[in-house]
């Protein structure tokens, strides 16, 4: 549908003076810029001798939560993989073992496809137990797409890392196990 | 004319008895409700059907003063009913006359909510990780009806869970509404009553008396009949989450009841059986059989590629080598093709038509029909015996489409010759369809000083006795892999779809007949049903491409 032309505003370029038709100020302001960045502190940082600190809410490497007990605190609910874009998420959810008494269902197996994926973080958005976070780790690298495919020991391992680090201290707000666990009250 | 108005939207009942929750789905509202379900006894105890009701008199409505529940209500000639979603009517119907002060939907709107709060009460909000979430009725009905959030203070009641009630059915107790729709269902259908309500008031749970677990043939229809993520079943359970699934709709292999069911799969996997509402074949419910019994599809032991014997060793068969198979059948002296009971119908007069092309003389064999046991009848009473009226049938006769096949037959040679008799008389060549989920049904016709004829070509799923005698073995398709129709054992015929894709190195049967009958391309049900409805006129309504919802009722000649 074309434009209506009572919809269209006509906007004039303003009419240079005289100090504007010689060009000197604005070539005089450009400088101004350049040389004050001479003088002013080095923002460059010589990556890889000199690493970044990047804020906490950069979207890097997935990790999976442990609880308050080292067990995954993942539920298997299937929301992050629901919400995947990209479908790089695989989960096999099983019966929790029959010691786990605050819940019913954990992953078996949880894939993630760390190449597939685009660091969106919408799993973690769609987490009701804030078992999937992205971690500030950023320089990924393997030698095969086979290394790129992070399971839940690999996941969790970040996890161990990144929080032994301090990098990523845990950001969860929910309680033990989160909204979708609600410890039974009676035994 | 009876007439009952909906929402202001007149409808006509004739001489039905309905209640409100059946008027008003005829007229296109639906009424919610937990547990009112049409096989089984109103109870009235879930309150949220509840709706507001009135007289058209002398052209004047008046109402009830207070909601009533749907589901309990009957309606007669000049009832007005008017529903919670009062507001969402069709602008262009007429309004009643109604009482100047009375606002329609108010006092039922407040009522649904009401009873979603006190439903709500005790119930965890532990969707993310219960199976039912995405077709759960409660939180379907939270959303278009409930309030935005809790008022609840107190720590919610939560039972422990029952996983022993039964050994394919688990519950967690927390999660039940107390419905008991599964309890009308053990003694209205089954009859075999195993469970109950215990305790009283805010400590009511379901349960069954001790050493009396859930243990029926028709056991799984509670986990359907559960609105809420109660009662689960311990197949499915924790395997995929619903919105996942692609259903189809197609007719159950189990048994000559042809139940219709809902099959629900992903990435060509299925996962669950669930029945299809249909009056004409079974009613509301399937047998626990068929409901678990599909996991021969995906079974690691299924012949997924043709072979062919050399020198007593099995080697993979290349489908080109067909059109030699082809030659020497048509070459035998003696020749037998047997149709298998678990062939559709269009597989089976494409097949039988392409046997006849071959060879002349061929004599065209039925299977072996698998018959277990006696017919199954239900409810029963306590001591197991059937009581009537029945609500229910498994049948002894464990394949899908014997009256079709046999039809089939008796078109093609006048004659339907049983497997028994074919089998002991002298043969040269024997082609074999089976497509049989259990192997036991095709060694239990095999006789035990069987001479295996020269040419054996055995097209089936499982290894049986007849396979280790044959010369080529084709994988066969179940009846999740292909379009067609089965006859049921009333001569119901029920068309259905494929609801998974076979294997990659399985032909289907129906394009196996195409290519034994010389013809050219792929092979589609419309073509042969067009074939079919010229020679068959009993099988004309099948003619059409998109199968009938709820099937078709054929007069075959019971042979």
């Amino acid at each position: 549908m074309p434009i209506a032309a009572s919809d269209i505003k006509w906007v004039e370029a303003p009419k240079l003076g005289f100090l504007g038709q010689l060009y000197l100020p604005i070539v005089y302001d450009g400088l101004k810029t350049t040389v004050s960045h001479i003088f002013s502190k080095k923002r460059t940082e010589s990556y890889p001798e000199q690493e970044p600190t990047l804020p906490p809410n950069y979207r890097g490497v997935h990790r999976l939560n442990r609880d308050d007990q080292d067990r995954v605190k993942c539920v298997a609910c299937y929301m992050c993989a629901t919400a995947c874009p990209a479908h790089c998420i695989d989960i096999v959810a099983a019966p929790a073992p029959a010691s786990w008494t605050d819940r019913e269902k954990y992953p078996e197996t949880f894939v993630i496809d760390e190449l597939r994926c685009i660091y969106c973080g919408m799993c973690e958005e769609a987490c009701p137990v804030d078992a999937i976070e992205l971690t500030t780790l950023y320089d990924l690298t393997g030698l095969s797409r086979e290394q790129l495919i992070f399971d839940k020991e690999k996941l969790l391992s970040v996890f161990d890392i990144t929080t032994k680090a301090g990098t990523d201290p845990v950001r969860s707000r929910s309680g033990a196990l989160g909204p979708a666990s609600e410890r039974p009250v009676t035994a | 004319m009876p007439t009952v108005y909906v929402n202001d939207k007149p409808v006509e009942i004739g001489t039905e008895k309905l209640n409100c929750v059946q008027v008003a789905a005829k007229a296109g509202v639906e009424i919610p409700h937990y547990c009112y379900h049409p096989a089984l006894s109103v109870v009235a105890s879930c309150r949220m059907c509840l709706i507001e009701m009135g007289d058209l008199k002398d052209g004047k409505v008046t109402m009830q003063p207070k909601v009533l529940p749907g589901c309990q209500t009957p309606v007669k000639d000049g009832s007005v009913i008017v529903t919670g979603d009062y507001a969402k009517r069709d602008a262009a119907t007429k309004a009643l006359p109604y009482d100047a002060a009375y606002k329609p939907g108010e006092k039922t709107q407040k009522a649904q909510a009401d009873t979603l709060e006190g439903l709500l009460l005790n119930h965890p909000l532990d969707c993310p990780v219960c199976d039912k979430a995405g077709e759960c009725k409660l939180q379907d009905y939270s959303f278009q009806y409930g309030h935005g959030e809790s008022r609840m203070v107190d720590t919610k009641n939560t039972p422990a869970n029952k996983p022993e009630i039964s050994s394919k059915i688990t519950l967690f107790t927390d999660r039940c509404i107390l419905c008991t729709r599964c309890v009308r269902f053990t003694r209205e259908i089954s009859g075999t009553s195993e469970l109950q309500v215990v305790g009283r008031g805010h400590h009511e749970e379901i349960d069954v008396f001790p050493g009396y677990p859930l243990e029926n043939k028709l056991s799984g229809n509670v986990v359907d009949l559960c609105p809420v993520g109660a009662l689960g079943s311990k197949d499915f359970l924790y395997t995929q989450r619903v919105w996942y699934l692609k259903t189809t709709d197609n007719v159950c292999a189990g048994c000559s009841t042809g139940c219709s069911i809902h099959t629900d799969a992903n990435k060509d996997i299925v996962y669950r059986l669930r029945p299809r509402p249909n009056p004409a074949a079974q009613g509301d419910f399937m047998c626990d059989e068929g409901r678990w019994g599909y996991h021969y599809t995906n079974s690691p032991d299924r012949i997924t590629r043709p072979l062919s014997r050399e020198n007593g060793a099995l080697r993979p068969f290349d489908w080109a080598g067909l059109a030699k198979l082809k030659e020497s059948f048509g070459a035998a002296k003696k020749a037998v093709a047997v149709l298998s009971p678990f062939l559709t119908v269009e597989e089976a007069y494409r097949l039988g038509t392409a046997f006849q092309s071959i060879h002349k003389d061929v004599r065209l064999v039925l299977g072996p029909v698998p018959v277990v046991g006696e017919d199954d009848l239900y409810p029963k009473d306590v001591k197991g015996r059937a009581v009537t009226p029945t609500k229910f049938i498994i049948h002894a006769e464990k394949c899908p489409n014997r009256r079709g096949v046999e039809s089939v037959l008796q078109k093609l040679q006048g004659e339907v010759i049983a497997f028994a008799s074919a089998v002991n008389q002298p043969m040269d060549a024997l082609w074999f369809t089976g497509g049989y989920p259990n192997a036991d049904a095709v060694n239990a016709a095999m006789p035990d000083n069987w001479t295996a004829a020269k040419l054996l070509v055995v097209q089936d799923l499982f290894h049986s006795k007849l396979m280790k005698a044959a010369t080529t073995i084709l994988p066969a398709t179940t009846a999740f892999e292909k379009d067609g129709t089965f006859v049921n054992h009333s001569g119901l015929a029920q068309s259905f779809v494929k609801a998974i894709k076979a294997p990659v190195e399985v032909r289907s049967e129906l394009q196996l007949g195409y290519d034994l009958a010389g013809k050219k391309g792929l092979a589609t049900v419309a073509a042969v049903r067009k074939d079919l409805a010229k020679e068959m006129p009993q099988y004309a309504s099948l003619e059409v491409v998109a199968p009938a919802k709820a099937g078709s009722r054929l007069e075959l000649a019971t042979v």
